[in-house]
């Protein structure tokens, strides 16, 4: 076998996937009613809808990973029932998860010899890997430990991992989510160098920019059924997000910042060594954010968000106060807890787990953080009714689709939780918010919300600051937006006075060494975020 | 000290190091499957004692080698039941089996207390065993005492150069990434789980048809928990299994001689017989603080259930 691809052409006519009426029930939820979908040889065909939408599901069904309840599948014009994921690479089906599936302590190598059938020697393999990673400009070290590869090498990995498996038909997960734009470019090249070799690819993805522009056809679902199809091309941004979510595309109002507010946060030379080794060292970090405006942080993930949110959050304490500044207050060496008196509420990018409990009901996880500022403790006894109306009034106000207080948080869809422990931060009326993903894994709905919630605290006086992967959202709320890259931190520039791109290139490590935070340059161009 | 007790020393290193080389080394591919078995000390006792009677019976120990095997698998058989079909909590279900194991073999052995069995003689291998000083040590031993050594070259083999050592790893990292590019993770698992009961319940059989030929409730004497210990502390690698197995026999053997030696040490006996259990745990907790090797050895899933979803 060589590295080259043969991708057989079926006839003319024959699609060579053909799905008829799938369906899928899981106890207590409908993920996908009666669905047709067809792709033929060459063609790159969307899948598009807002999470929960039942793409994913239905992309398990065609990859055997789960089976379907309902409905036939026609692989080349023959009738199959893909058994399991490898009956699927033998037919010459291929995945690229959203959330990897590789093995962090095995090497590049190792991971693609797990998914190949037979067993190949590692050698021959890991020059078979240099030989597609060249052809596809795809650059890859074979022999290097997966946990040590950013998030672009590991999607690399992931999909030479199905080239090399000369499939004819792709499936793409939400391939960008974690690229930078720049990369993303590179990812089109390639899936239209493969489409151009006679290769099938389903592209799933939410974003309506890179459909229009990759693919020849789209499938719209929302909530588990078809609502249409259409050639991307032809369609309107609008026209296409009306087929995926039933209105027009939601819009923050956003009035342009003060600037001049208290300072709130500073970080003057944050350094600090991660004790995991798999983590990212904090290297001199200098940002200052004041009242009245928002500050995002843009980035790859896994280049220090994770670290540099532990260390204002206090849930990693320093052994100096001065480098984290809150509220005037040198609070280096203060607990979470004690930050949090000074004014400072903390939304995590982890909703289950570090956001909220879980197996908890909402109250009670709204006394967690919510306790001593909304007064729900009385002589070390908890005060379960202010609990209760706190909860209530999250729920009201931000309007949470829930049972009420009593409801369990992991009972809760993923943008019902966000918007509930975004509303427990914003209710308790900070100085100072930083909120890590705010939307991450959020439908379109409940992002814009949450997003203009976030407007309107900046414009009550709150300091905000935002650490996100997607640049749209951040160019859509941020009033100055930096990039993290390898733990080291940009200047900040303001957002009207940059583009996606120029932070694309910053997110790769290469910014300016002056600070162009004082001396904006003229005649930088700029465009709207969703150009 | 002179050449001739450092040989018998040496010998009797290795003899008491052998259990929990094959224990461990069991327990070790269970664990890089991502299964916590706690249950080695019932294995051990089960396959003990199975080895003992059927040895006793028939008169060859192989049989009862086999018959301990047969029994250590059939208890962790139990065990996979429990925790991969039915979900079982593991940590419970492990501790239940070591308790369970340990009564239903002092049941079991009732009526073969007092009884001794005829010593196996050693295999000696030509040649080398001429070798002065550590030949009679180490080429003039049981054979299981060469089975430990195979199992742990084959081991080093499989787990670091096969691709079903590979596929092994990968379930024990991360079960849902496995599945997903279409791996059996529950049968892998199972035959892990079958695997480590297996070589517990050999361990076992060594101890009573081999080492001390004869049977008696608490046999065992905890190798069981010593052997689970070695693989978390030995950051589940064969190398450092080894040289942990053989450094509590090599102090188990030391303190032995100087109680036996009629020495008068100004030293409670009870302190110098818990000496190898705290060395070895000293010794291998002070190699394997490398944070960065534990991340890269240790089996990121283990002890989390896996419910494939279908």
């Amino acid at each position: 076998m060589t590295g080259r691809p043969t991708h057989g052409k079926t006839p003319d006519g024959t699609p060579r996937l053909v799905l008829k009426g799938i369906g899928k029930v899981y106890p207590g939820v409908v993920a996908n009613e009666a669905v047709d979908l067809e792709v033929r040889p060459g063609e790159i065909r969307a899948v598009l809808g807002e999470n929960g939408a039942g793409k994913s599901t239905l992309m398990k069904i065609i990859y055997g990973v789960t089976r379907p309840s309902a409905g036939q599948m026609l692989w080349e014009g023959k009738a199959v029932h893909v058994e399991n994921p490898a009956h699927a690479r033998s037919l010459g089906i291929g995945m690229v998860f959203q959330h990897f599936s590789l093995f962090e302590t095995l090497t590049v190598v190792e991971n693609v010899a797990l998914a190949l059938p037979g067993a190949p020697a590692l050698d021959e393999l890991a020059q078979r890997i240099t030989e597609v990673s060249e052809r596809y400009g795809l650059p890859v070290d074979p022999r290097r430990h997966i946990h040590a590869l950013s998030v672009g090498e590991r999607q690399r990995v992931e999909i030479i991992r199905c080239l090399l498996q000369n499939p004819r038909l792709l499936i793409m997960d939400e391939p960008t989510s974690v690229l930078t734009p720049q990369a993303v470019r590179k990812l089109f090249e390639t899936l239209r160098q493969l489409a151009a070799e006679g290769c099938s690819i389903l592209y799933i993805s939410h974003k309506l920019d890179e459909i229009q522009e990759l693919c020849h056809t789209a499938t719209v679902l929302r909530g588990g059924k078809v609502t249409g199809e259409c050639i991307p091309a032809q369609e309107t941004p609008q026209s296409m997000a009306r087929l995926m979510i039933g209105k027009d595309l939601p819009h923050c109002v956003h009035g342009s910042a003060r600037g001049d507010g208290e300072l709130r946060l500073r970080l003057a030379g944050l350094s600090h060594a991660c004790e995991d080794p798999f983590g990212t060292d904090l290297k001199d970090i200098h940002l200052d954010v004041r009242a009245g405006e928002i500050v995002g942080i843009a980035g790859v993930s896994g280049n220090g968000q994770q670290e540099l949110l532990r260390a204002i959050s206090g849930e990693e304490t320093l052994a100096v106060k001065f480098p984290v500044q809150i509220c005037g207050v040198e609070a280096g060496r203060l607990k979470p807890a004690a930050r949090r008196r000074l004014g400072l509420a903390f939304v995590p990018e982890e909703r289950l787990g570090r956001g909220a409990v879980p197996g908890m009901s909402l109250a009670d996880n709204a006394l967690l953080t919510a306790a001593r500022g909304q007064d729900m403790l009385a002589g070390g006894f908890v005060r379960f009714g202010r609990a209760h109306a706190f909860a209530q009034r999250c729920i009201e106000a931000f309007k949470v689709k829930c049972n009420g207080p009593a409801a369990a948080a992991k009972s809760l869809s993923g943008g019902n939780l966000q918007k509930f422990i975004v509303g427990r931060e914003i209710l308790q009326a900070p100085r100072l918010l930083v909120c890590a993903q705010p939307t991450w894994g959020v439908d379109v709905g409940a992002a814009t919300f949450i997003r203009q919630a976030l407007i309107d605290l900046r414009d009550r006086g709150c300091a905000v600051l935002v650490i996100s992967e997607e640049l749209d959202e951040l160019f859509e709320v941020c009033d100055r937006i930096a990039v993290i890259a390898k733990g080291r931190l940009s200047p900040t520039r303001p957002a009207a006075q940059t583009s996606v791109e120029d932070i694309g290139v910053w997110m790769s490590g290469m910014w300016p060494a002056a600070d162009l935070e004082h001396q904006p340059p003229a005649g930088t161009p700029t465009e709207p975020a969703n150009a | 000290m002179d050449a001739g007790l450092f040989t018998s020393m040496l010998f009797s290193t290795v003899v008491a190091g052998t259990p929990l080389i094959i224990v461990a080394l069991g327990l070790l591919v269970s664990e890089k499957a991502g299964v916590l078995n706690l249950g080695a000390e019932g294995m051990m006792a089960m396959g003990a004692v199975a080895a003992f009677a059927v040895t006793h019976h028939s008169g060859n120990p192989w049989l009862g080698v086999a018959a301990g095997m047969g029994a250590g698998a059939a208890m962790a058989l139990l065990f996979g039941v429990l925790t991969l079909t039915l979900m079982a909590n593991q940590v419970a279900s492990g501790l239940a089996l070591a308790i369970f194991g340990v009564g239903l073999s002092a049941f079991i052995g009732k009526p073969y207390e007092a009884i001794a069995l005829q010593a196996v003689p050693p295999i000696r291998i030509p040649f080398i065993a001429d070798i002065p000083l550590i030949g009679e040590a180490l080429y003039n031993q049981q054979a299981l005492v060469y089975f430990s050594w195979a199992l742990f070259w084959g081991l080093l083999w499989f787990l670091y150069r096969s691709r079903a050592g590979l596929v092994l790893r990968a379930v024990g990292e991360s079960p849902a990434s496995a599945h997903a590019i279409g791996y059996p993770v529950i049968r892998i698992r199972y035959l892990a789980v079958i695997f480590g009961g297996a070589m517990a319940g050999i361990g076992g059989a060594f101890l009573s048809v081999f080492y001390t030929p004869m049977w008696a409730e608490g046999l065992v004497a905890g190798r069981g928990w010593i052997a689970l210990a070695l693989v978390v502390f030995a950051t589940w690698r064969p190398l450092r299994v080894l040289v942990g197995a053989y450094l509590f026999g090599g102090v188990m053997i030391t303190q032995l001689f100087i109680q036996g030696s009629g020495l008068q040490i100004d030293f409670p006996s009870q302190l110098l017989s818990s000496l190898p259990y705290w060395a070895t745990i000293v010794v291998l907790v002070a190699i394997s603080r490398n944070a960065n090797a534990i991340r890269l050895n240790s089996p990121v899933s283990l002890g989390k259930p896996y419910r494939p979803d279908a």
